[in-house]
C-alpha cells in the first residue's frame, strides 16, 4: 500500500523545524510504524537524502526508547501501545500521516523525532530509588508479601519511561510516571523506608521540570504499560501524607 | 589501527591451518582448591583498599545493563569515583530491559532437592562441558543474595499466596529456581539496578554519562586506562582515562542483523577493545532461541523473542505430514508430530534451547515447517488451557500473549503460536580469568561481554543471574583487588601519546566512513551480514559451509568499505555513522566467529557441527581434544596472509564430572 508520510525534520535542538513530505509505495500492512521507517530512511538513503532520526531499540515494547507523535497522538493510533507495536494495518491505503516527536517543553527536540526525555530521570534521580547498598539487604522471603501486594506493585512498577503519558498531557505533566514509581514504592513493605522523603522529593523536582496534572486522563489512554489512571492521585497523596506525617517514614 | 580493507586470497575451501596458527596457552587463574571453595578462597586473598582511598581511584564502567549499572551502583556504594557510561539517553533502556522469563538462583527452599551443586551441574552440564566450573561455582553460590538484594532494591517478584517468593521451571532443569516478575522480569531488575545508579548519581560517587559511544580503548604501559567515546549528539571524541576499566556492553549476537537483540546492542566497545589486545573467547558460540518470532516479511527488523517460560505449559508440535496446509485446527491428534516430546521424553517441551532449536531447524528444513513461509513450529496451549483453564493460563502469561498478538494479529488463547529459532544470546565474548580480568591487565568484563559461566549453551534465566552477579557481587570485590597496589598512581594525562593516538584512530575511522562516498547504506550490509551468517553459521555448521562464509564476508567487508554511504556529518546526531561503525566492526568480527567454528572440530551445545553427531543426530563432543576454551587473537593490521592466533585454556571439571548430554 501507498502511505504519505509528513516528516517533523529538525536539524537540532538550536535550529527551527518544518515538516517535508515523502511517500513510501510499497508499505505492507503487517509492518510496524518504525519498520515503516526504515523503509523510509532506506529510500531516503538511496536517494543521497539524510535519514529521518528515531529513536528505537528493543522494538518489543519494554525498552521505552521509541515515541513519536503520529497525526498528533503519542505512540499511534492503537491505544496504550508503543510505536514499534504500532502497526501500518492501522492506516487506509493512500492516507496522509503526520510523524512529529513526542511534544512537551519538558522535552526538548534533539534531531528530528529523537527528543530528550532526561528529565524523567531527573525525578527519578532525586528520590526513586531505595537505599539499600550491595550485600546489606535481608533474607527477600523473611518479609512475607502477599500476592496481591505484589500484582500491585507490578502493575505500577511496569511503566517503561517512554514519556508518552507527558507528551499526552494539556499542561505536559508527568504525575502518571511520578505517581506510578511512588505507587510502586510505597506499596511493597521493603521499599517503604523513605516513604515520605522519597515523595516529597519526587514531586519537587516533577514540579520543576514538568506542568501539573490535568486530570483529563489523555495519559492512562496512551500508555503503552497500561499505567491505571489511579497513579494521578499518589502524586498528591503521597505528598500529603509525607506533610501530616512528617518526610521520614 | 587495523585496517579493515585487507583482503585475503578467496578460501572457499580453506581449513583451520589456513586461518589460524596456535599461540601460548592463557592461564585462567583459577584458585587451586575445590571448585566450590574457589570464590572463598580468592576472595580471602584479594588486597583491600581502604575506604578513605577509595575515592582516589577512578574507575570506567560502559554499559548500563544489570552488569553495568550494578557494578558501577557497587563500586560507587564503596566510595570509588565511577565514570559510568551509556549510548542510551537514559540507563534503564539497556537491553537487560528485555529479558522476560526470569532469573535464576540455587536458593533451594522447597523440597524439590535443589542445591548450589545441583545448579553448577545443571549450568556446567546445560554448557556442554564449555564453561569454567569454578565460575558457575560462584555463579550458584552468590545467586542467593542476588534475590535478596534486588528485592531490596524494589524488583517486585512474583510471590505466592502465602507470600514467598514464587519460581518456576525453566528449560534443562527438574526443579523450579527460576524467580521471575509476570514476563517482565528483566525490565523489574534492569530499572530496579539503573535507579540504584541514579541513587550513586545523585550521591555523587558516580557520574553518568549518557549518549556517549565507546569507540576505542586506551592501553598504556600495557594496562588498560581509559577510553575514547564519542558524544552521539554532538559529535565530540575525546578521551576518558582511569585507573581501570570495566566493559558491560552486552552480547553480539545483533552480527545476525535479524536477531533477538535491541536494534542498537552492539559489539563495538567490545571488538574495539579486542583490537586493543583482549583475547575473544569462543565467538562461535552463539545461542539460537527457541522461542523467537519467525521472519514474515522483507522489512520485519528483527525476531522478537517469547520466553521460554511459554515452553512449561505450551506444546511444541508441527504436522505429522510434510507441506500440510490446513489450519492448525484442523489438523487432528494423530496427524501431530509433538517431536520434543517424542524425542526427548524425560524433558519433553523444557529441553535446553540448543536441543530444541536444533530440532525445530530439522523439523522446518524436512519440509514440516508452519505459516506462510513455512518457516516455523507451532507452540500449543489448547492442553494447558483445557487443564488449567482459560484464567490460570492467561494469567501466568498475559502479556507474553499480548505482546504475540500485537506482533502477529494472532490470539495465542484460541490458535496455537507460530515460533522458530532466532539469534539470540552470545556464550563466547570477551576472555577473562577468574577474577573477570581480561588479557589486557586492568581491563574487566561483566555480564554477556563476557564468556565464563554458559559454555557452549546458556539455560534460560542464566544470563540476568550472571549479569546481576558479575555487577553486584564479583566486580566489587575483583576490581578493588586490582586497583589496591595502585595506590597514588595517577590517572594517565590526556597529552600522553596513548591517549593521543587512540583519539586520533578514532577520529581517522569516523572520517573514513563518512568520506567513502558510496552508494549503500551501513544497513544494508547488516542485513547481508545476517544472511550469509544465518546460512554458514546458524544452528547446523558444516566446515565447507563455514569457509564458504569466510570467503563471503571477506568480500561484503571489501565491498563495505568502497561503497558504503554514510551521509550526513560527524558532529552531529548520526545514527548512519553510528550504524556505519557498528556494521564496520561486525564485519571483522563475524569473519573470526566463523574461523572459530571451522576451527571446533567437534559438536557442543549450540556450536553443532553436521560432520559431527551420533547415528541419532546429537551433538558429539570431542573431549580429547577441544575440553578447552579458545581465546583468539586477531591479526595484526595490514598484513595480508596474517592468521588468526589461537590461545588456549585447558578446561578441567571436578564436581561435575565430564559426561555426554543426554536429555532423553
Amino acid at each position: 500500500m501507498k502511505l504519505t508520510l509528513e516528516v517533523w525534520r529538525q536539524r537540532d535542538a538550536a535550529s527551527p523545524g518544518a515538516f517535508e513530505t515523502y511517500e513510501v509505495a510499497d508499505a505492507t500492512a503487517e509492518m510496524t510504524l518504525l519498520e515503516l521507517l526504515d523503509r523510509l530512511n532506506d529510500q531516503l538513503v538511496e536517494q543521497g537524502r539524510e535519514p529521518v532520526a528515531f529513536e528505537s531499540d528493543c522494538r518489543e515494547g519494554i525498552c521505552g526508547c521509541c515515541g513519536v507523535n503520529v497525526d498528533g497522538r503519542p505512540h499511534g493510533p492503537q491505544a496504550n501501545t508503543p510505536s514499534c507495536e504500532q502497526h501500518v494495518r492501522s492506516f487506509a491505503d493512500g492516507e496522509v500521516v503526520r510523524l512529529e516527536p513526542l511534544r512537551s517543553a519538558a522535552f526538548p527536540v534533539v534531531k528530528d523525532l529523537v527528543v530528550d526525555r532526561s528529565a524523567l530521570d531527573r525525578v527519578i534521580q532525586a528520590g526513586g530509588h531505595v537505599a539499600v547498598d550491595a550485600g546489606t539487604a535481608p533474607d527477600a522471603d523473611t518479609t512475607r508479601v502477599s500476592y496481591e501486594t505484589a500484582e500491585m506493585a507490578l502493575d505500577f512498577a511496569a511503566c517503561i519511561g517512554c514519556g508518552a503519558c507527558v507528551a499526552a498531557c494539556p499542561n505536559g505533566s508527568a504525575s502518571l510516571f511520578t505517581g506510578a514509581k511512588l505507587t510502586h514504592l510505597a506499596t511493597l513493605p521493603q521499599t517503604r523506608q523513605q516513604r515520605g522523603a522519597r515523595a516529597v522529593a519526587m514531586v519537587d523536582q516533577m514540579e520543576h521540570d514538568f506542568g501539573p496534572c490535568s486530570t483529563f486522563g489523555e495519559c492512562a489512554v496512551v500508555c503503552p504499560a497500561g499505567i491505571p489512571l489511579s497513579a494521578i492521585a499518589a502524586v498528591g497523596k503521597e505528598r500529603m501524607r509525607a506533610f501530616l506525617r512528617g518526610r521520614a517514614s | 589501527m587495523t585496517d579493515p580493507t585487507t583482503t585475503r586470497a578467496d578460501t572457499a575451501s580453506c581449513t583451520p591451518d589456513d586461518v589460524r596458527t596456535l599461540g601460548t596457552p592463557v592461564d585462567g587463574r583459577v584458585p587451586d582448591v575445590p571448585a566450590e571453595q574457589a570464590w572463598d578462597d580468592r576472595r580471602l586473598h584479594y588486597p583491600l583498599v581502604a575506604p578513605a582511598n577509595r575515592r582516589k581511584f577512578t574507575v570506567i564502567v560502559v554499559g548500563t545493563g544489570l552488569a553495568g549499572a550494578g557494578a558501577a551502583a557497587a563500586l560507587g556504594e564503596l566510595g570509588y569515583d565511577v565514570e559510568c557510561f551509556t549510548i542510551h539517553d537514559a540507563p534503564r533502556r539497556a537491553h537487560s530491559v528485555a529479558a522476560q522469563g526470569g532469573i535464576n538462583a540455587a536458593r533451594a527452599r522447597k523440597v524439590d532437592n535443589d542445591s548450589v551443586h545441583r545448579f553448577v551441574k545443571d549450568t556446567v552440564k546445560g554448557g556442554d562441558f564449555r564453561g569454567r566450573e569454578a565460575d558457575a561455582y560462584r555463579l550458584g553460590q552468590e545467586s542467593v543474595r542476588v534475590i535478596d538484594h534486588m528485592n531490596a532494591i524494589g524488583a517486585p517478584f512474583a510471590r505466592e499466596y502465602g507470600g514467598e517468593l514464587a519460581t518456576r521451571s525453566f528449560g534443562g532443569v527438574q526443579v523450579s529456581r527460576t524467580y521471575y516478575t509476570r514476563g517482565q522480569t528483566g525490565q523489574q531488575l534492569q530499572v530496579a539496578g539503573a535507579n540504584a545508579l541514579l541513587r550513586q548519581v545523585a550521591r555523587g560517587t558516580v557520574t553518568l554519562h549518557t549518549r556517549q559511544e565507546m569507540l576505542d580503548l586506551v592501553v598504556a604501559d600495557g594496562r588498560a586506562q581509559g577510553i575514547v567515546v564519542r558524544d552521539l549528539v554532538t559529535g565530540e571524541v575525546r578521551a576518558v582515562t582511569a585507573h581501570a576499566v570495566v566493559l558491560a556492553t552486552g552480547g553480539y549476537g545483533n552480527i545476525y542483523c535479524k536477531s533477538t537483540l535491541a536494534k542498537n546492542s552492539n559489539a563495538t566497545a567490545a571488538w574495539r577493545a579486542h583490537r586493543r589486545g583482549a583475547y575473544f573467547a569462543n565467538p562461535a558460540f552463539i545461542q539460537f532461541h527457541p522461542t523467537a518470532l519467525p521472519l514474515m516479511s522483507q522489512w520485519q527488523s528483527k525476531t522478537i523473542l517469547m520466553s521460554e517460560s511459554l515452553r512449561n505449559d505450551g506444546r511444541i508440535w508441527v504436522p505429522a505430514r510434510a507441506d500440510d496446509d490446513r489450519a492448525p485446527e484442523a489438523i487432528p491428534e494423530s496427524e501431530r508430530d509433538y517431536y520434543l516430546e517424542r524425542r526427548y521424553p524425560t524433558f519433553g517441551n523444557l529441553t535446553p534451547r540448543d536441543v530444541a532449536s536444533r530440532a525445530a531447524r530439522e523439523r522446518i528444513d524436512a519440509g514440516f515447517g508452519v505459516g506462510p513461509l513455512k518457516n516455523a513450529v507451532y507452540l500449543d496451549f489448547a492442553d494447558a488451557i483445557a487443564r488449567l483453564g482459560r484464567e490460570t493460563v492467561v494469567a501466568r502469561y498475559s502479556n507474553l500473549f499480548h505482546m504475540y498478538e500485537q506482533a502477529t494479529g494472532d490470539d495465542p488463547l484460541s490458535t496455537p503460536m507460530r515460533i522458530a529459532p532466532g539469534a539470540h544470546f552470545a556464550m563466547g565474548g570477551l576472555w577473562s580469568d577468574y577474577d573477570m580480568m581480561t588479557s589486557v591487565p586492568g581491563l574487566f568484563v561483566g555480564g554477556e561481554v563476557g564468556w565464563g559461566y554458559h559454555g557452549a549453551n546458556r539455560l534460560g534465566a542464566n544470563s540476568l543471574l550472571s549479569a546481576c552477579v558479575d555487577g553486584w557481587f564479583t566486580l566489587p570485590y575483583a576490581v578493588p583487588g586490582y586497583l589496591a597496589p595502585l595506590l597514588g598512581t595517577r590517572v594517565l594525562p590526556h597529552d600522553d601519546p596513548a591517549v593521543l593516538e587512540a583519539v586520533e584512530a578514532v577520529h581517522a575511522r569516523t572520517e573514513r566512513l563518512l568520506s567513502t562516498g558510496g552508494t549503500q547504506g551501513p544497513d544494508r550490509f547488516h542485513r547481508r551480514l545476517g544472511e550469509i551468517l544465518y546460512r554458514y553459521a546458524g544452528v547446523t555448521r558444516t566446515p565447507e559451509g563455514l569457509a564458504q562464509g569466510i570467503a563471503e564476508i571477506r568480500a561484503l567487508r571489501e565491498e563495505f568499505w568502497r561503497d558504503v554511504r554514510v551521509l550526513g556529518e560527524g558532529a552531529e546526531l548520526n545514527q548512519e555513522l553510528e550504524r556505519a561503525g557498528r556494521v564496520a566492526d561486525y564485519l571483522e568480527m563475524a569473519e573470526l566467529l566463523c574461523v572459530d567454528g571451522l576451527d571446533r572440530d567437534e559438536s557442543c551445545g549450540a556450536h553443532f557441527r553436521a560432520d559431527h553427531q551420533t547415528s541419532d543426530g546429537e551433538a558429539l563432543r570431542d573431549d580429547t581434544t577441544w575440553c578447552r576454551v579458545s581465546a583468539w587473537e586477531s591479526p595484526a593490521p595490514d598484513a595480508p596472509d596474517a592468521r588468526f592466533v589461537r590461545h588456549d585454556e585447558p578446561l578441567t571439571f571436578q564436581a561435575v564430572p565430564l559426561q555426554t548430554r543426554n536429555y532423553a
